[in-house]
């Protein structure tokens, strides 16, 4: 009996992550997700600029990279052409909240029937730990050596909860990979984000707390505790809008 | 029709159903027109939040293999550069107009050439080329738009439209009856694998360098096709030309003024008016070179087509410009003008 088996969305490759990284898992719940869903011959992945620049290689469905911050224009042109496929894109904090903000904002305003895994790490990865539009108050980087002071260079956006006024967003919950509970919240998230596009209900996005240990300067053990002391009370948890359930309740 | 509206009808013809745009005079009416007319056949018309995103919705739908076009002015167009330098190093056939105004900034509203160097030399970081047609009337703003998608599918690049306000906003009669050539397959699509199939990824991603050289040496061998077998230019009365006059676009039309004039005084002067600006028509240039003593360059900008000229004729005879810039036209006078003077032996 298998117990434990490689998602057939996800590619048989080595992925290029550093050691601790949750990228790793983010991808493996995205492969379930299409898995479960049987979708994987119909959805295009768009890739971002930033540590997840490669996804392209590690997903077995059809890929675009996108330029930084573009995922959701790219995602929209995708969705537009193939309105019967399904399109996600896989983003980081400097990505999807600083360079494509105008992006995120108006693809979320227009409700684009699309599905978006952010993943916030609160700070730049791939060219070397610098300071990420969600990086905390004092958090010290390569650009706020000092830490992060507000009063210079201002505050961390929270995204689910600014998307959460517009009337477009039809979807939009926060979750985290640091332990075996949220990684299951997690995976519930990501695959109500996709089953959303399914149903043609629009906008879904997923906010994923995740570690750098690298670049936060930490192991890999304690990066994930970190999760629990600092990025979650700055970055509760929980559904921020589910206009679905609203519409039910209602 | 006016020529805005000729691009817009036309490229509806050839297939195009995805239109995105962010408004910016003096090319609104193709998106105008587009709002009106795609939802009533199946396409889609987007104003997108910026032109950023609207050449980014273009790089989406190019991806998935679908005809599809945007439109600007340019300052619009330099926004646009990221994605031009994008869809050029993943290889997405797409359509771009640039109905161009003066600038540099914010400029003004007027029409203008001085986009020439951007849009033949690449107009953004790499090394690449869109293939650029200039039309000097509204039948060829249609035609080159049609043109434009088969080139751009053919050799999987960018064409690019370059108009001014002129050609945009000016009145012709027109003919719309194109026999367009269906799209060919196009197996790179990112479209879905319907599990039956490798993936498809569309990027221009090379961490190795020998793997980054290969794809642009590729590229380049593409290019050199194209300058082969794409390059397209009208001669007017250069049989017997012993000045030659080159302009694009809207210039050309006040060079043929001039040009009849000058005939009309005696004066053996022709006209070369390249129709592709890249591939730039080198050989008219080269033979008028042998056979004129010299060669005028009318041009709505500070002079940046002149530099092809010269390359072209190899600097064999005196090249000289005659311009206006900002927005302002030069007149069949000034251009006679400058034949006149050139024909003295006045070539400065």
């Amino acid at each position: 009996m298998v117990v434990f088996d490689k998602p057939h969305a996800l590619a048989d490759v080595p992925l290029h992550y550093c050691p601790g990284c949750t990228h790793g898992i983010v991808h493996r719940l995205v492969a379930e997700v299409m898995d479960e869903l049987g979708i994987e011959g119909k959805t295009i992945g768009i890739a971002p600029v930033g540590c997840s620049v490669m996804a392209y290689d590690y997903f077995n469905c059809d890929m675009v990279e996108a330029a930084h911050g573009r995922a959701p224009a790219v995602a929209t042109g995708v969705k537009r052409a193939l309105p019967e496929n399904i399109v996600f894109t896989y983003q980081g904090d400097g990505d999807l909240a600083s360079i494509g903000m105008a992006e995120t904002v108006h693809a979320a305003a227009r409700n684009e029937n699309i599905t978006i895994i952010f993943i916030n790490n609160a700070i730049y990865g791939m060219t070397g730990g610098q300071m990420a539009p969600t990086s905390l108050p004092g958090q010290v980087t390569q650009t706020s050596p000092y830490g992060r002071d507000v009063n210079h260079c201002g505050f961390p956006i929270k995204v689910c909860e600014m998307l959460s006024q517009l009337d477009g967003a039809e979807y939009l919950e926060r979750v985290a990979v640091n332990n075996v509970k949220n990684v299951k919240a997690a995976k519930k998230a990501i695959k109500k984000a996709f089953q959303n596009q399914v149903d043609g209900k629009g906008f879904s996005l997923v906010e994923v707390i995740s570690s750098c240990p690298t670049n936060w300067g930490m192991t890999p053990q304690k990066a994930l505790e970190w999760i629990d002391e600092k990025m979650i009370p700055y970055y509760p948890l929980g559904v921020y809008k589910d206009r679905s359930a609203e519409k039910e309740d209602a | 029709m006016k020529g805005n509206e000729a691009i817009a009808e036309a490229a509806i013809i050839a297939g195009c159903r995805h239109y995105f745009g962010y408004p910016i005079t003096p090319q609104t009416e193709i998106a105008a027109y587009m709002a009106k007319r795609m939802p009533k056949i199946g396409g889609c018309f987007l104003q997108a939040e910026s032109e950023i995103a609207a050449i980014n919705m273009v790089y989406g739908v190019a991806s998935t293999g679908h005809r599809v076009m945007t439109s600007s002015s340019s300052p619009g167009v330099s926004l646009k550069g990221e994605g031009l330098s994008y869809l050029a190093g993943a290889d997405m056939p797409a359509l771009i107009v640039n109905v161009q105004r003066g600038g540099p900034g914010l400029g003004g509203i007027q029409p203008s050439q001085s986009d020439y160097f951007q849009a033949t030399k690449g107009g953004a970081h790499g090394d690449f080329h869109m293939i650029v047609l200039a039309p000097a009337s509204v039948q060829e703003m249609a035609d080159l738009t049609v043109k434009g998608f088969e080139l751009a599918d053919k050799y999987r690049m960018t064409s690019m439209i370059l108009a001014d306000g002129t050609m945009g906003q000016m009145m012709e009669p027109v003919s719309l009856d194109f026999d367009v050539k269906p799209a060919p397959e196009k197996p790179w699509a990112t479209n879905g694998t319907n599990l039956e199939r490798e993936h498809n990824i569309t990027n221009s991603l090379f961490l190795s360098p020998e793997k980054l050289e290969e794809e642009n040496f590729k590229r380049y061998e593409r290019y050199k096709v194209i300058e082969e077998n794409e390059t397209m230019y009208e001669e007017y009365m250069m049989e017997d030309a012993e000045i030659c006059v080159t302009a694009f676009g809207i210039a050309s039309r006040v060079a043929k003024n001039a040009i009849d004039e000058a005939r009309k005084q005696g004066i053996k002067v022709g006209l070369i008016r390249p129709i592709t600006l890249w591939p730039f028509p080198v050989a008219p240039f080269k033979k008028a070179a042998e056979q004129v003593k010299g060669i005028i360059s009318v041009e709505l900008s500070m002079g940046q087509m002149i530099e092809d000229v010269r390359l072209a004729s190899e600097c064999k005879v005196p090249v000289t410009l005659c311009n206006r810039a900002g927005g302002m036209i030069p007149s069949p006078e000034q251009v006679l003008e400058a034949i006149i003077s050139m024909n003295n032996g006045g070539a400065k």
